[in-house]
């Protein structure tokens, strides 16, 4: 299942609805992105996030469906917003739950490393010295190659 | 066609989306970019640096070769870094 929303999201209440039920469910592991209030040398007071509407949604489901494909998930879960966000809110919430563990950890890493360089979000920094556009990180595209060679 | 811009794309040309009709010769991303850097001075400064910009059509990553028609959604905009 995949949410984009200006509104911040419970971890218990997600987790607990995504399992709800489902007692094959050995194992469920969660990541959760927060905003930090530095960014290399800098402070940030906020960031806004924008988003491409419709495209957001059909590539994260492509990419849910990628780790549904590659792990026996029982269940998973993307939750991403977008909008003004301040250091300590969640931005992310990425939840696999499997059999087991292996399952659940593998398939949450990889689908926040793809989340990071295949779904359209631009990060707006808003600093003391002025707003300015978040660049893409090659440490970024390096997390995903290495779900490439599986 | 419709045309979409995002993040400092959208600040640079002044607009979040239009439509435009590019002229018959125009039938490729890359062919698609040069044209409308050709617009006004907003336009050649968000393409001054083509390496810079990803393109998407009809919701999909697609590079400067792919094919533009008059019925697509294009969409232009740095790389992304959401996460």
């Amino acid at each position: 299942m995949v949410r984009v929303q200006q509104e911040d999201f419970d971890v218990g209440a997600e987790i607990a609805r995504l399992t709800e039920g489902n007692r094959a469910v050995g194992g469920l592991t969660i990541f959760v992105g927060l905003v930090r209030d530095m960014a290399g040398d800098h402070s940030i007071d906020a960031m806004a996030l924008e988003h491409y509407p419709g495209m957001t949604e059909k590539k994260l489901a492509e990419i849910e469906a990628e780790a549904q494909a590659r792990w026996p998930l029982e269940a998973s879960l993307i939750v991403h917003r977008y909008g003004r966000l301040e250091p300590g809110d969640r931005i992310v919430l990425v939840a696999c739950a499997s059999p087991h563990r292996d399952a659940a950890f593998d398939a949450c890493r990889f689908l926040i490393d793809w989340l990071k360089t295949e779904a359209p979000f631009w990060k707006l920094e808003e600093t003391e010295a002025g707003a300015h556009w978040v660049d893409a990180r090659d440490s970024d595209d390096t997390a995903k190659k290495r779900w490439l060679a599986d | 066609m419709k045309l979409r811009y995002f993040a400092w794309l959208r600040q640079k040309i002044g607009r979040g989306e239009e439509t435009l009709q590019p002229p018959a010769d125009v039938t490729t991303v890359g062919e698609l970019l040069a044209w409308l850097a050709t617009l006004g001075p907003g336009y050649a400064a968000a393409l001054a640096d083509r390496k810079a910009v990803r393109v998407a059509v009809n919701q999909d990553y697609v590079g400067t070769n792919h094919p533009v028609a008059a019925d697509d959604e294009v969409a232009l905009f740095p790389p992304v870094t959401g996460g």
